[in-house]
C-alpha cells in the first residue's frame, strides 16, 4: 500500500537530497560543456570562510590622528589588504562583513562570501523572531475565536483568509501596501498623526525592509497556527474547566493550570511546524525585495535558488541547501529532545 | 439526402481539410512575450498562421512565456532536454546559450542577412546563431518646453551633453520644484535592463563589465579608477535625489514621464508611441550623454534561433528566412515601434521612413550603439552588475561593491575555464 508514496518519496526528496549531497562536493553547472570535476570541500570552504583584522588608525606624520568629517578616526581602506597583498595571503578575496571599535583600533571581521553570511545570519534572524511572536499571536487568535459567539465563523474566517491567498499574492500586495510614495501603511500613519508622519520606503531602507518582511510573514500565516492552536483548544475536556470553575480559580490560573498544559503537543507541533516554515524563506524574498537593499533581506533559500539556477551554479546551490538541511536537521533533534516526554 | 449521406458527407470534408495538416510536421516554437505586448503577439501569430498556409511541409505552434520566467523555462528544458525547435532569445545571452549547446548554428548562408543592422545579427565562435527582425535603442526622452523653460540646451548627436553639462541640468530640473524627480531611470525594472540600460553610461566613463581585450577577467575594468568614478556619480543621483531608487514603483515608471511627474526619461523605442501621441510635437528624443569616451547605448534585441535538440532544423530556418521578409520586419516596427532590422523595411513604415518621427532612433543606433560584451560569462556578469548598480544605488561603498563584483566575474571566468575563449 506505501508502494506509490515510497516511489514518490525517493523521487522527489531522498534522490535529489543525495544528488545534492554529491554535487556539493563538485564544479557542477547547471548546463555547461565543461566536464564535471571533484573539488573537494572548496564550495563550503569558500561559503564558511571567515578571518578578522585589526587595523589601527590612519596618523599623521606627527603622530596625531587624521580624523574623518565626521570627527571619527579614520583607517587604512581594507581593500589594501584583502586584495592581492602578500603579507596577508588568508585575507585574499574577503570583504568586510561586520566591524567595531575597540579603543583607538577598529576589528573587522572579514568573510569571503559576505551575501551568504548575511542571508545565514537572516534567515536564523527570522526564525528566531517569527516562531514565537507568531505561535503566540496565533494562540490569543485562538483563544479569541473559541468563544460561544453569536457570528464567531465570521472572524475565524476572517483571521484565516491570508492563508488561503497564495504568498505570491500576498507579497505583491503588500508590495503595495509598503510602497515608499503612496502606499497605503504610509498614507494610513499619515492619517493617523494628521500629516506629522513622514513616509518612509519600507522595502527600500536597509533599517525597515526585513522588519517589514516579517511582520508580512507573521501575518500571512498566523490564521493557520490559529487552526492548529484552536483545534488543541478543543480537545481539553470541559469538565476540567468547570472544575477550575468550581475551585474559584482566577482566568489566568485557568491558563497557566488547565488551557497551557492541555495544549503541550499542539505546543510542541506549532513550534516545529513555524521553524521548518520560516527556515524556507524564499518567496516573500524573491516577490517584494530580490533580496535587497544592500542584502539586508537575503535568505538562505533565496541564495540557494539565486546560485543554483540564476548563476547556473548548482555546485554552489547544493552546497548551501547541504548546509541547510544540517542546520534544520540539528534544530528539529535539539527541539525534539528538549520537547521529549518526561516520565 | 439522408442522415447517413450528411454525415459521410461532413466526415470526407473534415478529413479533407484535415488531411494537409495532418501530413505536416510539427515545429515548436517558444517566445518570451506572454502578458506582454498584445501587438508584438498578434503580429507573431500572423506570420505563423501565414507561414503555415503558404507550404504544407510544416506546421509552427507559438508557445508563449512570460518574459521574467522566459530564459529559466529554457534553461529548465535544456536541463530536462524538452527545447522546442525554435526560440527566440535576447542578444547578449546568446552565446551562453551558443556555448552551452542550447543551440545551434542557422543553417542559412549569411549572405542572406547582408542588409541587416549589425545589432541584428548574434555571432557566437565566428558562426551566425540568431538573427532579429529588429534592433532597439535607448534614448532621454524629454519635452522641448520644458528644457527651453528651464533654459537647458537641447543636445545634438554631433554635440551630446557632457557628464558636467547633464548633472548640472538635471539639478535646475530638481530646483524648478514642479517635478517629482527629474531623470526616471526606470530602476523598478530590475532584470535585463540595468546592464542594457546602465551599462553604455559606464562605458562611456571608460570602464566596462569584463576586459573585452581578453574576456578572462573584471578586474581594472569594472573596479578601476573610471568604474568608481562612474559609481560615485551613479550613487549621488540617487542621494541628490535627482532619481527614483531601486524601490520605485512600476505604476511611477509607466505612467510618470506622461503625467509630468519626471522631466526626463531614460527608456526605448518600444515605448516611444504614447509618449509621442500625447506630446506630439514638443516630444524629444535625445542622444545618451557623452560621460567622457564617447556617447554610448546598449545594441542588440530579441532574436530567433534554432534549438540545439531540434530534428527539424531545416523546417526551422525556412520559417526564419520567412519571418525575415521585410514586409513582416515592417509589420513589426508598425506595430509596436522598434527599429526594423534592414534600411528597404525601414522605408515601408511609417516612423522609420525618411522624416518618420521616430526616425532618430536609426541614428542613435548608428552613431552610438555598442553591443553587451559576447562571451557566455555575460549571463553571471550581467547579475552581478545589476546587483552592484542597485547596491550603489541603495548606498553601499563604491569602491568595495565594484570590487565584490569585480571579483565575482572574475571567479565565475576561472570556474568555467575560460568560457571558451
Amino acid at each position: 500500500m506505501a508502494g506509490p508514496s515510497l516511489v514518490i518519496l525517493a523521487v522527489f526528496l531522498i534522490l535529489p537530497f543525495f544528488l545534492a549531497f554529491g554535487l556539493s562536493f563538485t564544479n557542477q553547472r547547471l548546463i555547461s560543456p565543461n566536464p564535471t570535476e571533484y573539488v573537494g570541500l572548496r564550495n563550503f570552504e569558500s561559503l564558511l570562510g571567515v578571518g578578522t583584522l585589526t587595523l589601527e588608525p590612519l596618523r599623521g606624520e606627527n603622530g596625531d590622528l587624521i580624523l574623518g568629517d565626521d570627527g571619527a578616526p579614520t583607517y587604512p581602506r581594507l581593500r589594501g589588504y584583502t586584495r592581492n597583498n602578500p603579507d596577508y595571503p588568508h585575507l585574499n578575496g574577503m570583504r568586510e562583513w561586520i566591524s567595531w571599535s575597540w579603543g583607538e583600533n577598529r576589528i573587522y571581521l572579514l568573510a569571503s562570501d559576505v551575501v551568504f553570511m548575511r542571508a545565514l545570519v537572516n534567515t536564523f534572524l527570522f526564525v528566531l523572531i517569527v516562531a514565537p511572536l507568531q505561535g503566540a499571536l496565533a494562540l490569543g487568535l485562538a483563544l479569541l475565536v473559541n468563544q460561544k459567539l453569536k457570528g464567531i465563523n465570521a472572524f475565524r474566517a476572517i483571521f484565516f483568509m491570508p492563508v488561503v491567498v497564495s504568498m505570491v499574492v500576498v507579497a505583491l500586495l503588500w508590495r503595495f501596501i509598503y510602497d515608499g510614495q503612496n502606499g497605503l501603511l504610509n498614507t494610513l500613519l499619515a492619517f493617523l498623526t494628521f500629516g506629522g508622519f513622514k513616509p518612509v520606503d519600507w522595502l527600500g531602507n536597509t533599517s525597515t525592509a526585513f522588519g517589514a518582511m516579517i511582520a508580512m510573514s507573521i501575518w500571512q500565516a498566523v490564521g493557520f497556527h490559529m487552526v492548529i492552536w484552536l483545534s488543541g483548544l478543543q480537545t481539553i475536556p470541559e469538565h476540567l474547566y468547570e472544575a477550575a470553575r468550581i475551585e474559584g480559580a482566577s482566568r489566568l490560573q485557568t491558563f497557566v493550570h488547565v488551557t497551557w498544559p492541555g495544549l503541550r503537543n499542539t505546543a510542541v507541533l506549532v513550534l516545529i511546524v513555524i521553524t521548518m516554515q520560516a527556515f524556507a524563506l524564499f518567496t516573500q524574498v524573491d516577490v517584494m525585495t530580490n533580496g535587497g537593499p544592500i542584502d539586508s533581506t537575503q535568505s538562505l533559500v533565496y541564495q540557494a535558488v539565486q546560485r543554483g539556477y540564476g548563476q547556473q551554479d548548482i555546485a554552489g546551490g547544493s552546497a548551501i541547501s547541504v548546509l541547510l538541511f544540517l542546520i534544520v536537521l540539528s534544530i528539529s533533534l535539539i527541539q525534539r529532545y528538549l520537547t521529549r516526554e518526561r516520565t | 439526402m439522408g442522415r447517413f449521406a450528411k454525415l459521410t458527407g461532413v466526415l470526407a470534408l473534415t478529413t479533407a481539410l484535415a488531411g494537409p495538416a495532418l501530413a505536416a510536421t510539427e515545429l515548436s516554437m517558444w517566445y518570451h512575450g506572454a502578458g506582454g505586448d498584445s501587438a508584438e503577439r498578434d503580429t507573431f501569430a500572423r506570420i505563423i498562421k501565414e507561414f503555415n498556409e503558404s507550404q504544407s511541409n510544416w506546421e509552427v505552434k507559438l508557445q508563449a512565456f512570460p518574459q521574467i520566467a522566459y530564459n529559466d523555462a529554457i534553461t529548465a528544458a535544456a536541463v530536462a532536454g524538452k527545447l522546442p525547435d525554435i526560440i527566440d532569445v535576447d542578444g547578449p545571452i546568446m552565446p551562453n546559450w551558443a556555448w552551452s549547446k542550447y543551440m545551434q548554428p542557422l543553417p542559412i548562408p549569411e549572405e542572406k542577412f547582408a542588409k541587416f543592422l549589425p545589432g541584428t545579427l548574434g555571432h557566437w565562435d565566428g558562426k551566425l546563431y540568431s538573427v532579429g527582425l529588429w534592433d532597439a535603442a535607448v534614448a532621454m526622452y524629454a519635452r522641448k518646453s520644458v528644457l527651453e523653460e528651464n533654459g537647458i540646451r537641447i543636445p545634438t548627436l554631433d554635440k551630446p551633453w557632457t557628464l558636467e553639462e547633464f548633472d548640472a541640468a538635471l539639478v535646475k530640473l530638481k530646483d524648478s520644484g514642479k517635478f517629482d524627480y527629474p531623470l526616471d531611470l526606470a530602476m523598478n525594472d530590475k532584470g535585463e535592463w540595468y546592464p542594457y540600460a546602465f551599462s553604455p553610461f559606464l562605458q562611456s566613463f571608460g570602464g566596462d563589465i569584463v576586459d573585452r581585450s581578453t574576456y578572462k577577467t573584471a578586474e581594472g575594468a569594472l573596479n578601476g579608477e573610471a568604474a568608481v568614478k562612474f559609481g560615485n556619480w551613479w550613487q549621488s543621483l540617487f542621494e541628490r535625489k535627482l532619481a527614483p531608487g531601486t524601490s520605485q514603483d512600476t505604476g511611477d515608471h509607466d505612467t510618470g514621464f506622461l503625467e509630468g511627474k519626471y522631466a526626463l526619461q531614460w527608456n526605448g523605442n518600444w515605448a516611444a508611441l504614447k509618449p509621442l501621441d500625447k506630446f506630439g510635437d514638443d516630444m524629444l528624443f535625445l542622444p545618451a550623454p557623452d560621460f567622457g569616451h564617447g556617447p554610448k547605448i546598449g545594441a542588440a534585441s530579441w532574436q530567433l534561433g534554432i534549438s540545439a535538440a531540434s530534428k527539424h532544423a531545416d523546417g526551422a530556418a525556412k520559417f526564419i528566412e520567412f519571418a525575415t521578409q521585410d514586409k513582416y520586419l515592417a509589420a513589426f516596427s508598425n506595430a509596436i515601434g522598434l527599429i526594423p532590422a534592414t534600411a528597404e523595411a525601414a522605408q515601408m513604415t511609417e516612423n522609420y521612413k525618411d522624416g518618420g518621427k521616430l526616425a532618430v532612433f536609426y541614428d542613435l543606433s548608428a552613431k552610438q550603439a555598442l553591443v553587451r560584451p559576447v562571451t557566455p560569462g555575460y549571463v553571471f556578469a550581467a547579475k552581478e552588475f545589476r546587483k552592484a548598480l542597485s547596491d550603489i544605488a541603495d548606498g553601499a561603498d563604491v569602491q568595495d561593491t565594484l570590487d565584490a563584483a569585480a571579483d565575482a566575474i572574475t571567479a565565475d571566468i576561472e570556474k568555467n575555464s575560460g568560457y571558451g575563449h
